[in-house]
C-alpha cells in the first residue's frame, strides 16, 4: 500500500468507513435506548425507597468501575463474540447515568403536585405516566445524553470482541503500527467517533427542545 | 350537565392510627357536615385537621369508622372514582407545571372522558368563573402566573367536573395578605352562586370567621372542641382553649359578621338644600338636636350642619361634608369605623345612594350585648 494523506485515505475507503460509522452510531443509540428502558424501569421501581435508590445507584456505579476491556473479555466466554458481548457491555455501562438521573428526576417532583394529582382522582399509574415521568423527563434525557457520549468511546473497544463499528479501524491501525497508512487508519476511526459524538450531542439538544414542555424548560 | 343537588357528609367514629405510634392521629371523629354549607376545620398545626379532611377523599385511609357522602359509603367506592367526584384544592395550588392552564383545568373532565368540545367549553367557563380572562390565560403555563392566579386556576381545576363536594386544604395560606383577602371574597361570591359542600382547613381563625357557615375548632387528635356557627363561637367560646384560639378582640370580630341591615337604624333631622335655615332650626329645637343632615334633591346626604351655622339665608355651602357613608350591606365593623372617623353617627345610604338612616354607637353596643346573652342562654 502506498502512503497517502489522511484525506486521501478517507476518500479512498469512504464506503467502508461510512458503513462502520453507521454501525457504530447505530449500536450506541440502540444500546442507549435499551438501557433507558431498563434504567427508567429500575428507577421507577426504587425511587420511593431511599435504601432501594442507594442500592440501585451503587450497583450501577460498580458496573462502571469495571474496565471496559476486562468486561468485554469476560463476556466472550459467556455470550460469544460479535454483537452480543458488545450490546451487553454497552447497556450495562449506560445504566448508571440513566438510573441515577431517573431517581433524581422523579425525586425532584414537587410533592404538592403529586398530592394534587392523587387528590383529583389520578391512579398511581396515571400519576407516574402523566405527571412524574413528564416532569422527570429533562433529567432522564440528560442521563441518556451522558450515557451516549460515554458509549461512543467504549464502543470502540468492542472491536476487541469482534463487535461492529469504527473501533475495527482503530484496532487494525494500531496492530499494524509502523506499516503504511497505519496511523491514518487509527486516526480516521478516532476522528470519526469524535465527529459523530458531537453530531449526536447536537441531536440531543434538538430532541430535548422538541420533547420538553415549555412550562418546565430551563 | 346533570342536576347537582348539594350533598351532606357524615363522619362516624372515624379513627386514623399510624403503625408504630401509640396515640391515634385522629381519634373517633364524628361530625355531620351540612349540604351546601362551608364548614371550616380550624385548629393549631399538627392537630390532625388535615388528616381528617384527607380521609374524606381517602388520600388517607381511615383505620376505622364510617364516612358517608351524599348517602354513599365512601369507603366502599373505588378511591379514584370517589376523588373525581370531590374537588380538591391545596396550598401552593399544586398545578401541573408541564401543562398549560387550559390543560390543568381540563384534567378531571378528561379523566371522566368528557368529549373534547365539552371540555374546552367547560375550561373557558371555569376560568371566567374564577375571574381569569380565558383568552389571556388559556395557553399560559403555571410558572407564568402570580401566586394568586395559580390559586384561582387551582380552584377552577377543583370545580371543573362540577363536584358536589369541595375539599380545600389551606388554599390561601401561601399568598400575600391582600391577595388572600381578594381570594376569600371570590370564594364567598362563588359559594353564593354554587352552593357546594365545602370543607375548608385553616389555622387562621379570622379566615374561618370570614368564610365559614360553621366552624369546627379542633384540638389534639382532631378532638372537636366546639362545632357551631361563627357568631355562636365568638359570642360564647366553649372553653378556655377555644377562647384562646378565638384570640383577643372577639367582639370586634363579631362586628364583621353583622350587617347594618341587622340593626334598627336611627334617624337624623334631614333638610333639603332649598329649605330655609330658620325652619330647619325650629325643627331641631323641637327635637332637641344639635345637628341636621342636608340632602341633595335626590335625597343623597351632603353635609352635617350645626344649629349655630344656621344664621344665614340659605343652606347651600354651609356645614361639614359627609365623609364615610355605609350601606345596608356594610358590616357593623365598617359602621363603627365610620362612626369613629366621622366623630358622630354614621350615615347609611340605600342602593341608589339615598339617605336611609343612621347608625349610632349605642345601637352597636346594644347589639353585641344582645348576641352575647342570646348565645349564653
Amino acid at each position: 500500500m502506498i502512503k497517502v494523506s489522511l484525506w486521501e485515505f478517507v476518500t479512498d475507503r469512504w464506503p467502508r468507513l461510512a458503513a462502520e460509522a453507521y454501525q457504530h452510531a447505530s449500536v450506541v443509540i440502540q444500546c442507549t435506548l435499551i438501557a433507558t428502558l431498563v434504567g427508567v424501569l429500575a428507577g421507577v421501581a426504587v425511587y420511593r425507597s431511599p435504601i432501594g435508590s442507594t442500592i440501585a445507584t451503587a450497583l450501577a456505579s460498580t458496573i462502571l468501575t469495571i474496565p471496559s476491556f476486562a468486561l468485554l473479555g469476560l463476556l466472550i466466554p459467556l455470550v460469544g463474540l460479535g454483537v452480543a458481548p458488545t450490546v451487553t457491555a454497552l447497556v450495562l455501562y449506560a445504566l448508571l447515568p440513566i438510573v441515577r438521573n431517573t431517581i433524581v428526576g422523579l425525586g425532584g417532583v414537587d410533592s404538592a403536585v403529586t398530592d394534587a394529582a392523587r387528590g383529583i382522582g389520578m391512579n398511581r399509574m396515571r400519576v407516574l405516566t402523566l405527571v412524574e415521568l413528564r416532569l422527570a423527563w429533562p433529567a432522564i434525557l440528560a442521563g441518556m445524553r451522558v450515557a451516549t457520549q460515554m458509549l461512543m468511546g467504549i464502543a470502540a473497544i468492542a472491536a476487541y470482541a469482534k463487535g461492529p463499528g469504527l473501533g475495527t479501524e482503530i484496532f487494525s491501525g494500531l496492530n499494524r503500527a509502523g506499516a503504511a497508512n497505519a496511523v491514518n487508519q487509527a486516526l480516521a476511526g478516532t476522528l470519526g467517533i469524535v465527529l459523530m459524538a458531537l453530531l449526536i450531542d447536537g441531536l440531543y439538544l434538538l430532541v430535548a427542545r422538541l420533547t420538553t414542555s415549555r412550562g418546565i424548560r430551563a | 350537565m346533570p342536576e347537582q343537588t348539594s350533598v351532606g357528609i357524615e363522619l362516624a367514629d372515624v379513627t386514623k392510627r399510624y403503625p408504630g405510634s401509640r396515640e391515634p392521629a385522629v381519634d373517633g371523629f364524628t361530625m355531620t357536615i351540612n349540604p351546601g354549607e362551608t364548614t371550616i376545620f380550624v385548629g393549631p398545626s399538627g392537630c390532625g385537621k388535615t388528616t381528617t379532611m384527607r380521609m374524606i377523599n381517602r388520600l388517607i385511609e381511615p383505620t376505622s369508622g364510617r364516612i358517608v357522602i351524599g348517602g354513599d359509603d365512601a369507603l366502599s367506592l373505588d378511591a379514584d372514582d370517589l376523588r373525581r367526584r370531590i374537588g380538591y384544592a391545596i396550598q401552593q395550588a399544586g398545578l401541573f407545571p408541564h401543562l398549560t392552564v387550559a390543560q390543568n383545568v381540563g384534567v378531571v373532565p378528561g379523566l371522566l372522558k368528557w368529549p373534547k368540545k365539552r371540555i374546552e367549553a367547560r375550561v373557558e367557563e371555569m376560568l371566567s368563573l374564577v375571574g381569569l380572562e380565558p383568552e389571556e390565560f388559556l395557553r399560559r403555563y403555571p410558572r407564568q402566573l402570580s401566586g394568586g392566579q395559580q390559586q384561582r386556576v387551582g380552584v377552577a381545576r377543583a370545580l371543573a367536573a362540577d363536584p358536589p363536594v369541595l375539599l380545600m386544604d389551606e388554599p390561601f395560606g401561601a399568598v400575600d395578605p391582600i391577595t388572600r383577602g381578594n381570594l376569600q371574597d371570590e370564594l364567598l361570591r362563588l359559594q353564593a352562586e354554587l352552593h357546594k359542600t365545602i370543607v375548608f382547613v385553616t389555622h387562621d381563625f379570622d379566615e374561618a370567621v370570614k368564610l365559614g357557615d360553621r366552624i369546627a375548632v379542633l384540638g389534639d387528635r382532631s378532638r372537636i372542641l366546639q362545632y357551631d356557627t361563627p357568631e355562636a363561637i365568638l359570642a360564647n367560646p366553649a372553653d378556655d382553649t377555644v377562647a384562646g384560639f378565638v384570640g383577643a378582640g372577639a367582639s370586634l370580630k363579631q362586628l364583621t359578621l353583622l350587617r347594618v341591615r341587622d340593626i334598627v337604624l336611627g334617624s337624623a333631622i334631614t333638610a333639603s338644600v332649598e329649605e330655609a335655615p330658620s325652619s330647619v332650626r325650629q325643627r331641631m329645637a323641637t327635637e332637641g338636636r344639635k345637628f341636621a343632615l342636608v340632602l341633595d334633591n335626590r335625597r343623597r346626604p351632603l353635609r352635617w350642619v350645626h344649629d349655630r351655622q344656621l344664621g344665614g339665608a340659605s343652606l347651600a355651602g354651609i356645614g361639614r361634608p359627609v365623609g364615610d357613608v355605609v350601606s345596608t350591606q356594610s358590616t357593623l365593623q365598617d359602621a363603627l369605623e365610620a362612626i369613629l372617623t366621622e366623630g358622630g353617627d354614621a350615615v347609611v345610604t340605600g342602593p341608589r345612594g339615598e339617605y336611609a338612616g343612621t347608625v349610632q354607637l349605642d345601637t352597636v353596643v346594644a347589639k353585641i350585648r344582645e348576641l352575647r346573652e342570646e348565645h349564653q342562654s
